[in-house]
């Protein structure tokens, strides 16, 4: 889609600076205009972190450096960075402006990187692509430019994987998904790199991306640069999971999926999931009667206005492990026409005992989207309907009567902190949290 | 005096217009002192943050006109607030009793190829896509800096969509490199509404414009007091009500910062007086504000009641709680006109003021009259500030100074900035509403919230204890201007830095 857009849920290339942030005193440097770095904190940032927010460096370009070129005040910033800010790792990251004044960025950081400096730079440009896209440019800049130094003579290490899966603050639940999928990897008896957020050891951890027995990505198409830059860089394969695994039945498919991927020890595989199943549905086993009896009205059936690793992943949970039937799909991540049919493809086979025709519809224009689905809903005035979606979605949530689960940015309704829906325990919060807020609305 | 010419489709930047600076280490009475005799100089950092641009407040006050359209002619990214206001815009809409309506904006979504190819047909198909969806009133297109380098005739776009639409499409210049003056957003704001939607008086009305953010109605019972009936602008206003505000019989700034050239702009053009003193914040600055708006409007003995009537009911409790205050040391930081209005209140309060990181600093304002100079009467009335700070919102200033200067209360007026009070175990205080503190009732809330505040120590203090900081040993051992001009720690002032 290249057209206008009413109501983002993404933002430009520069947002890839969340990923920076995510990483364990990483500090992004922002070669841009004054307000970029604000403008991605409005639609993705959860407080400042480590170092973003107002605290990023940025040159804050200015009318004499469009015309002249911004070099030489991106080199007092960077080195004056590193004399401000303690950080693991820099990493230089450029705007519009400085894209097309064609500021030689690469030279400008090279000189640092020679002093070996642990800098990277990313020739981005707000304009040039989205954050989805972009964090896989920043994720292959750190490994090209930082981690590839450390890679001399060092061999793979038998059971260490590379994980990729939601991307860092663009998924609202980014830092606890990746606490799960850490979970459970372990739990078959991986070790596992997972990159971002609390349960990463930071740098450290990227120094061994290249020694990975193999790469895991769990996520419908954005990451995927990653995994394959990882298999022609070094060689490492890659397992390709489509969409975000969510409760127990899709949590379990994943884990088998990864053990045969890196033949692991079956029985080991198969203990860990009976225990977690085990768990899983004790859970279900007591809810069941709440959701089989309730007298009153709960959500029947679902839109979602979400990217499509989740669209997939939440109504693949929904259908099967709650019987919440899935309505028209709104995928609005701006999906590249070529991932677009595996999408469709994998919605088809969304039940395992009947042929179900999901309607998918891919247009990041939301405010369009949005039309589509109140007229849709005229259909179904009797049900109790469920909106998974963003903030922007409040207003018609409010005017259909339905209840909204917010997993989408913008999220200005909830406070997110360690909440993550990946996963066998993250299934069991998305129950808590659909009916914590169907219930809430009860006199 | 600067000319208001809405002839031209921008605005001139304030730099240009009023000599505005972005940075400045030295006392306030030497800042007051050097505006005055058109002394100040503004130089490069070496380092810097990020900061905030003119599209942001530019939208900021367009965003809320309730029946027109933004349009940002921009790539995706600098859309990024479209939610953030759509959700104060709502909020907002609550509190004023309006049905709940969603914030209309739309991104023409600027791509790569579009900045070789051209992104003006883009702009004129997503004009006519927000006019199907939405009907409004008027439509504004906010530029950016992508849009301002390609170099489009934007203007030829507009003015034709204007013609077939028979509605306003008016742009707003407010690129992001264009102002090293992120206020100058405000003034291109204005000026696209001067410009665009602002229509000659028919008539004169007996309505007071309170030019404003979307803060509480405070001007209510005033200005109705005097037989006025209070108008406030932008936000909030409709596109009709816009095009008349022309005919009221005076303007108010809540913050000459904000609304300076909106002020100039209605008194020049339509001759709209402006209440020409600083804001009403602390006793003594309401007392003078009140007098100054009877004089305007011709009705001294009112203020005067009014003014008896506040300081029997208000300053009774505002002396006990000052009690309390008695030796604290307090910092602020802020915009350039609340910073300095927030000095005044906590003068006011009897507090004394040691310091403040303050975002720019007008030397003047578009009326051209220093009886507007909100630092100068504080410094007058409650005394010097010694570390007065222009910081350009540059947090690492702001951290360094706290950290030699240890205030007993921060005052904040901007996000990411009272956090560093709380990291370092400083009660912090952030009022979102600028009109909070104004009037008697005004200080009485401060200094509620203020008491409060330096009682709830205990999540300060824990939280401080494991914060984390991201600043080296080296920043904290520099003096905090030093990347302010040449290095020298004293910014770039003819005066003295020092505490």
């Amino acid at each position: 889609m290249s057209g206008a857009i009413e109501q983002p849920r993404f933002t430009c290339a520069l947002g890839a600076c969340q990923s920076v942030v995510a990483i364990k005193k990483g500090v992004p440097i922002l070669h841009s205009g004054p307000g970029c770095g604000v403008q991605v904190s409005r639609i993705i940032g959860q407080g400042e972190g480590y170092a973003g927010g107002s605290t990023m460096p940025c040159t804050n370009s200015e009318e004499a450096d469009v015309v002249f070129g911004g070099e030489k005040k991106l080199r007092n910033v960077v080195e004056n960075s590193f004399k401000v800010i303690d950080g693991d790792l820099y990493v230089v990251i450029t705007g519009c402006t400085a894209a097309i004044t064609g500021d030689d960025v690469a030279s400008v950081v090279g000189s640092f990187q020679e002093e070996d400096k642990p800098i990277v730079y990313v020739e981005e440009g707000g304009f040039k692509s989205n954050n989805y896209v972009s964090h896989s440019r920043v994720v292959n800049a750190i490994i090209d430019q930082y981690v590839d130094k450390f890679n001399e003579d060092r061999e793979v290490i038998p059971g260490l994987v590379n994980v990729f899966a939601s991307i860092p603050y663009q998924d609202p639940y980014w830092n606890g998904n990746l606490e799960q999928l850490k979970r459970v990897l372990e739990g078959i008896g991986l070790k596992v790199n997972i990159l971002f957020g609390n349960e990463s050891e930071g740098v450290s951890e990227w120094k061994s991306i290249p020694q990975a027995q193999f790469n895991i990505l769990a996520g419908t198409w954005a990451g995927l640069d990653i995994v394959k830059h990882l298999k022609r860089k070094y060689g490492t394969p890659y397992l390709h999971f489509p969409y975000a695994p969510i409760g127990a039945k899709e949590t379990s498919k994943f884990l088998r999926a990864v053990a045969e991927f890196g033949e692991l020890d079956q029985n080991k595989v198969e203990a860990f999931i009976d225990r977690e199943e085990k768990k899983f549905y004790s859970h279900i086993d007591k809810m069941a009667s709440f959701m089989l009896e309730f007298r009153y009205g709960i959500p029947r059936r679902f839109y979602s206005l979400a990217d499509a690793s989740y669209s997939l992943g939440f109504s693949k949970f929904l259908l099967n492990e709650l019987g919440i039937i899935p309505g028209i799909q709104f995928i609005v991540d701006d999906i590249p026409e070529k991932y677009q049919e595996s999408v469709l493809e994998e919605f088809s086979k969304i039940s395992d005992l009947q042929r179900r025709d999901v309607k998918v519809v891919f247009n990041p224009d939301a405010g369009l989207d949005q039309l589509e689905l109140l007229e849709d809903a005229k259909d179904y005035e009797d049900k109790r309907l469920l909106i998974l979606g963003s903030s922007w979605d409040k207003h018609i949530a409010d005017e259909l009567h339905a209840d909204l689960l917010i997993i989408s940015v913008p999220v200005q309704h909830r406070l997110v902190m360690n909440c993550g829906y990946l996963g066998y325990e993250g299934g069991l919060r998305v129950i808590e949290d659909i009916y914590d807020r169907v219930l809430a609305t009860y006199r | 005096m600067s000319q208001i010419n809405i002839k031209e489709p921008s605005v001139v930047i304030r730099e240009k217009r009023l000599g505005t600076i972005n940075a400045f280490t030295g006392a306030a009475s030497e800042i007051v002192e050097q505006s005055a005799k058109g002394q100040l100089k503004d130089c490069k950092r070496k380092f810097s943050q990020c900061l905030g641009c003119n599209q942001q407040q530019a939208f900021c006050q367009l965003a809320m006109i309730r029946d027109a359209v933004v349009i940002d002619h921009a790539p995706i990214g600098c859309a990024g607030e479209f939610a953030d206001f759509n959700f104060t815009y709502r909020v907002e809409q609550a509190r004023r009793d309006l049905p709940p309506a969603l914030g209309r904006y739309f991104c023409t979504n600027i791509l790569e190829k579009d900045t070789v190819f051209g992104a003006a047909k883009k702009l004129e198909e997503t004009i006519r896509l927000a006019y199907d969806r939405v009907h409004p009133n008027a439509i504004f297109v906010t530029t950016s800096c992508a849009s301002g380098i390609i170099g489009e005739d934007i203007e030829a776009v507009v003015d034709a969509a204007s013609k077939e639409l028979g509605i306003p499409v008016v742009t707003c210049t407010c690129e992001g490199f264009r102002s090293k003056i992120w206020t100058t957003g405000f003034d291109a704001a204005y000026h696209t509404v001067l410009r665009g939607i602002v229509k000659p008086a028919e008539k004169k009305t007996n309505k007071v414009n309170i030019i404003n953010f979307w803060g509480t109605h405070v001007f209510d019972d005033i200005v109705r007091r005097f037989g006025y009936e209070p108008q406030y602008i932008i936000p909030f206003s409709t596109v009709e009500e816009l095009s008349h505000v022309s005919e009221a019989a005076a303007s108010i700034h809540i913050c000459p910062s904000l609304s300076t050239y909106m002020g100039a702009g209605l008194n020049q053009l339509h001759d709209v007086p402006e209440v020409l003193v600083p804001p009403a914040y602390g006793v003594a600055g309401t007392d003078r504000w009140l007098r100054a708006f009877g004089k305007l409007v011709g009705k001294e003995e009112i203020a005067e009641e009014i003014i008896k009537e506040g300081h029997e009911k208000y300053v009774p409790e505002i002396e006990k709680l000052k009690e309390r205050f008695k030796g604290k040391r307090a910092y602020v930081t802020a915009g350039a006109a609340h910073g300095q209005a927030l000095i005044t209140l906590l003068g006011e309060l009897g507090m004394d003021v040691v310091g403040a990181a303050v975002f720019h600093h007008d030397p003047v304002y578009d009326s051209g009259d220093d009886k507007l100079d909100i630092l100068g009467q504080a410094v007058k009335n409650y005394g010097d500030v010694p570390d007065y700070r222009v910081c350009n919102k540059q947090a690492c200033e702001l951290v360094n100074a706290l950290n030699r200067i240890k205030p007993d209360l921060i005052l904040a007026r901007h996000g990411g900035m009272t956090l560093w009070g709380a990291k370092f175990g400083i009660p912090s205080l952030l009022i979102g509403d600028e009109q909070f503190g104004i009037g008697y009732k005004g200080a009485l809330n401060y200094a509620r919230r203020i008491d409060d505040a330096l009682d709830s120590i205990e999540f300060i203090k824990n939280y401080s204890k494991h914060a984390s900081n991201p600043y080296t040993k080296w920043w904290f051992d520099q003096d905090p201007g030093y990347f302010q001009g040449d290095g020298s720690g004293k910014g770039c002032a003819q005066g003295r830095g020092g505490f």
